[in-house]
């Protein structure tokens, strides 16, 4: 339990910040071609002997290189490349998943609370901590970016190196991310806590703060309701967001009818 | 002083010259206006002269140097057709997207220079948008937006400034407004601009150089004199009157552009 909820934690920093940059980019789509072929690498790990989040990590950093060389291939249709990469995925996940025989696959798909090994917490906790210094190191970079690719080239960023990177970084949150959260469910969570804090943030950098302490709290809170419910932690932690995000809508929508009416 | 030579270029898409032996100079503190119908490669001259796309002949010289090995960048402004189109629920304000240039390869780790603050005020105050620097990007209107994104650019003290149609999307009012801004620029900071427009009336009072892409090819106009109903006629291939009235910002008697009917 103590393993997940530092997992959950430290899963928690890194996906909204790689969400917030997704759902600006408008390349959500993305992450869920990534956790299938995450899913695909448990898959194959499980059946290969492997562990499956090394081989999880292996499988979506190889894809998304696919993604970003394929879309260089035909930029005007860009995401087909993220759909091509998505059947991939899924129609490796289905085929590999035949032949796994433990049930530890199942755990996976929406993520489990005990699942989780001295080793593949360590796993977590140094692959983290990678991911936000990158994460950290290019955010200035990745803002330019991703509010107008075209003026951050002429600004002297090299555009092209911190695409394929960030896109590395999306693939390893994600896989790490599979453990605790579920790989169904992980891209999900890179969207929700962003919607929520792009409701009520002032600034880009409000944004980015806000995805983190959502994404945290529907995480722990999640992983508590979880635990004493014993009900699956992926699906809780997903539902905990939802929850927020309507509440959050609603609020701003009444709020919006009560300053009309005044 | 040259500040941009163009000469012999060739560009082609998929085969089909855009573009051909194309030339032509800039000078420090020229106002030049690109014109020409739809498709006729005004933008591809743009992004030519940016290095977003490679010539197939010819040479560009940009300040005195060679665009392939070019690398003053900062010097160079530019607002792309697509920063009208960028997506208006962006969670930024107008501070961080004026500030982003200065900090543009520097982590979060790297402390902003000592006068960032003073700078991103000062951009936006040359824009006139000194009170709205709190505010989300997506809350202004067009017209105040383009304002930001020239005042973007105004932050690394370029000596170029590249538009290309900056005034597509914002209405009358704001477009003579922002013609003043640029003429302002021009004239008070030297700044030279090149602008790719299809308002023909208003580029041609402020500019003091055209770019002509027509059917009869490229062809450069000094505009010393008036120029005329024909001049224009023959460039568009279609027969265009010009209307004359009084700028209500800065006075500058304007010209308005139309297809006879």
């Amino acid at each position: 339990m103590i393993n997940a909820f530092i997992a959950g934690i430290l899963i928690g920093i890194i996906i909204p910040c790689i969400g917030v940059v997704v759902v600006l980019r408008r390349l959500s789509i993305m992450g869920d071609a990534l956790s299938h072929v995450s899913l695909a690498g448990v898959a194959a790990g499980l059946v290969f002997g492997i562990n499956p989040i090394l081989s999880a990590v292996v499988f979506a950093v190889a894809a998304s290189l696919c993604i970003e060389r394929i879309r260089k291939s035909i930029p005007k249709y860009g995401e087909i490349s993220t759909a091509v990469i998505m059947s991939v995925g899924i129609g490796l996940a289905a085929i590999l998943s035949g032949f796994v025989t433990s049930a530890n696959f199942n755990s996976f798909l929406f993520g489990s609370l005990v699942a989780i090994s001295p080793f593949e917490k360590y796993l977590i906790i140094v692959l983290s901590i990678v991911v936000l210094a990158i994460f950290l190191l290019l955010y200035r970079a990745l803002f330019y970016i991703t509010f107008d690719e075209e003026s951050a080239r002429l600004a002297g960023i090299p555009v092209q190196p911190v695409t394929i990177v960030f896109t590395v970084l999306t693939a390893v949150t994600i896989s790490i991310s599979s453990r605790v959260v579920g790989a169904l469910v992980v891209s999900s969570m890179m969207v929700l806590p962003v919607a929520v804090s792009m409701q009520i943030a002032k600034s880009y950098r409000q944004t980015v703060i806000f995805s983190v302490l959502f994404s945290i709290f529907y995480v722990v809170l999640g992983l508590f309701l979880s635990f004493y419910f014993n009900l699956k932690p992926g699906g809780t932690i997903v539902m905990t967001g939802v929850i927020s995000l309507i509440i959050t809508l609603l609020t701003k929508n009444f709020k919006g009818i009560v300053k009309k009416g005044a | 002083m040259r500040i941009l030579e163009v000469e012999n270029l060739s560009f082609a898409y998929q085969g089909n010259y855009i573009l051909k032996n194309v030339n032509f100079t800039v000078d420090k503190g020229d106002f030049v206006g690109i014109i020409g119908p739809n498709g006729s490669g005004k933008s591809t001259l743009v992004k030519l002269m940016l290095k977003i796309l490679i010539p197939e002949k010819g040479q560009i010289k940009i300040i005195g140097k060679d665009i392939k090995k070019f690398d003053g960048w900062t010097k160079i402004g530019y607002v792309s057709q697509k920063a009208g189109e960028f997506n208006g629920d962006f969670p930024a304000t107008v501070n961080e997207i004026v500030g982003a240039s200065l900090l543009a390869n520097t982590g979060i780790f790297r402390k902003k220079p000592a006068d960032y603050d003073q700078r991103v005020y000062s951009a936006l105050k040359k824009v006139g948008m000194q009170d709205y620097g709190n505010k989300l990007i997506g809350r202004l209107s067009g017209g105040q937006q383009q304002r930001v994104f020239i005042a973007r650019v105004l932050i690394t003290e370029p000596e170029i400034m590249f538009l290309d149609e900056p005034t597509v999307g914002i209405d009358a009012k704001s477009e003579e407004a922002l013609y003043c801004l640029l003429a302002r620029l021009n004239e008070e900071l030297g700044i030279t601009i090149i602008m790719v427009t299809h308002d023909i009336g208003a580029i041609t009072v402020h500019a003091n150089k055209l770019i002509c892409l027509g059917e009869a090819g490229v062809t450069v106009h000094d505009i010393n004199e008036p120029v005329t109903d024909e001049f224009f006629s023959e460039v568009y291939g279609y027969r265009v009157q010009i209307h004359s009235h009084q700028c209500q910002n800065c006075g500058h008697m304007r010209q308005v552009g139309c297809e006879e009917c």
